[in-house]
């Protein structure tokens, strides 16, 4: 392919990156914004074939290429569709960490190659250094946030005796062996670094709490894109730089509108848990008696509410209840009761989660009203039902100190006449915590499956 | 490709993507991280390039687990991002519904 005509065709795919971000900031461009993107990494993925080539200079490995290209489409085209809604936000995290892998592994194979002609340029070594190292701590880092969203290990913060300074120790031991590459150059340091940035990922990710993980997800992705910037530099590919640069830029934003969401700082997120006094989530350890009523009873109170808000949460999700909840509230609106959704910005797991569950049933966008709009209707609320939320109506946020949310925003339910929880069990939430709200004298607990208790809610609203 | 010219396109795309994601709202958070997600998966260019000149069985071997670790971040990325977004379709007619 002629030089020009690659490079020309090789600014368009960029473009169409730039049109992708743009269209997926808005609703109603979202979707066609993300298929402009596909189309832009296929027109790229199919050029580089055909990429103009020093006279004389073979292709290698062609099939072989071709070949973990379809492996890799039959691994991610079905994983990608059959995930259930509920546990997209670790899929999106394994995603990032073989982004960061692949990225990681490409800056490596160009080194060996460079090195065969001698030490490559100083440039190109922090390139390639900074491209190893991001991208293994991404690789491990991702693969931990996956761990803890599926919960194949504890969701709480994990901290070990002295554990600022092993990070910071292993962060320094990252650091010179990356000096030591850029000076020296040759296999071994370029080994022993990137074995340290795998375990520096691991222990980065460790100490961070449940409730903070989305906002971990989007900074590597962010740093995943920086990665595939510098290997950009390296290859000569615009491109990946372009491309690159432009994930790692939208991404900071993102992480640091997700922090803002949650009213922590990107600091305190990462680092909080060496500060903060771990707490117990059984408390004094005291039996205390909460209020728990039938379906019957919560139907009643609905029924002769004037205002409902419901306040879901990753309950909602687990149970898969989206439809049940719209039924309900349907029902409701149909009675003349007022019903809005109190959407907390991070309920779930990610950010935006509800709203992506709720549109899948139909809601209604308007009924959608944002934590900020929502906070000041509480007073005139009659009934607040929240489906399995717990976090982020948590009053610990404004009362303790030192709690992991202290200083988050929450949905002020407590102002409301009447609090109904539908919970699975008195377990505190991801973030494990107690939540005090739980023991008020006018919050109504119903226990059991999200769906269930909602289904049994409907027939008994029905039948009044 | 002088290194001016590198860092010129490296600062533009940064305000490029401050400014693309700038007014975004809480609901498309998700997807948007998630498409984001899967444009870094555009390293499987840079896979397929090393892929290409690899030689020895090891340059081979670890280029071509790159080129299926990207791919899978790359595809899958694309399509799990269009199934969040598939929910959002059909919401103007809900507009009006509520409307009346």
């Amino acid at each position: 392919m002629n030089h020009n005509v690659y490079d020309v065709l090789g600014l368009a795919a960029a473009v169409c990156f730039i049109l992708a971000l743009k269209g997926l900031s808005t609703p109603k461009t979202a979707r066609r914004g993300n298929l402009i993107g596909a189309a832009g990494a296929t027109l790229a993925t199919i050029i580089v074939f055909f990429a103009p080539r020093p006279a004389g200079d073979p292709h290698h490995n062609t099939l072989l290429i071709l070949l973990a290209i379809a492996f890799g489409v039959l691994v991610g085209v079905p994983a990608a569709r059959k995930i259930q809604m509920t546990q997209m936000p670790q899929l999106v995290a394994l995603f990032n960490g073989v982004g960061g892998g692949a990225a990681a592994l490409v800056a490596t194979v160009e080194y060996l190659n460079l090195s065969k002609d001698g030490k490559p340029s100083t440039a190109n070594l922090v390139a390639t250094v900074f491209t190893v190292i991001v991208g293994c701590t991404s690789f491990s880092g991702s693969v931990i946030t996956f761990m803890k969203l599926q919960e194949l290990m504890t969701t709480r913060p994990v901290v070990f005796p002295a554990g600022r300074f092993v990070i910071a120790a292993t962060l320094v031991g990252v650091l010179g062996t990356g000096g030591w590459v850029i000076a020296s150059g040759g296999n071994t340091p370029l080994l022993v670094m990137g074995g340290l940035a795998l375990l520096f990922g691991v222990l980065f990710v460790l100490p961070v709490g449940g409730a903070d993980v989305p906002i971990v997800i989007s900074l590597l992705n962010a740093f995943t894109g920086l990665t595939v910037a510098a290997s950009g530099y390296v290859l000569q590919s615009t491109l990946l730089i372009v491309a690159g640069t432009l994930v790692g830029a939208s991404g900071t934003i993102l992480t640091r509108l997700m922090a803002a969401a949650m009213g922590r700082s990107l600091f305190g997120t990462l680092f909080g848990a060496f500060t903060a006094k771990p707490q117990e989530a059984t408390g004094t350890g005291e039996v205390r008696s909460v209020k728990s009523g039938s379906p019957d009873d919560v139907a009643i109170l609905l029924n002769y509410a004037q205002r409902v808000v419901i306040v879901p949460g990753f309950g909602l999700a687990v149970a898969q209840a989206q439809h049940t909840v719209r039924e309900l509230a349907d029902l409701l609106a149909a009675k003349g009761v007022d019903v809005a959704y109190g959407i907390h910005p991070v309920a779930g797991r990610m950010p935006g989660h509800m709203n992506v569950l709720l549109a899948e049933a139909n809601v209604p966008y308007e009924q959608l009203v944002e934590m900020d709009e929502v906070n000041p209707t509480f007073p005139q609320t009659d009934v607040v039902l929240v489906v399995g939320a717990n976090d982020v109506v948590n009053p610990a946020a404004k009362t303790t100190p030192g709690c992991p949310i202290y200083g988050m925003p929450i949905l002020d339910v407590s102002e409301a006449g009447n609090v109904i929880f539908l919970k699975r069990s008195m377990r505190p939430g991801f973030a494990g915590i107690e939540n005090e709200l739980l023991y008020d004298a006018k919050t109504t607990l119903l226990f059991g499956d999200a769906k269930d208790s909602l289904t049994k809610v409907v027939s008994a609203l029905k039948a009044l | 490709m002088t290194t001016m010219a590198i860092l010129t396109i490296f600062l533009l795309a940064i305000f490029v993507g401050f400014e693309v994601v700038s007014k975004v709202s809480t609901t498309l958070h998700t997807p948007l991280m998630s498409g984001a997600n899967a444009i870094h998966g555009i390293i499987l260019v840079g896979a397929i390039i090393v892929a290409d000149n690899a030689t020895s069985t090891l340059e081979t071997s670890l280029s071509i687990l790159a080129v299926v670790l990207a791919t899978i971040n790359m595809v899958g990325g694309f399509v799990v991002t269009d199934r969040m977004l598939e929910m959002f379709k059909g919401k103007p007619k809900a507009k009006k519904e509520v409307a009346k």
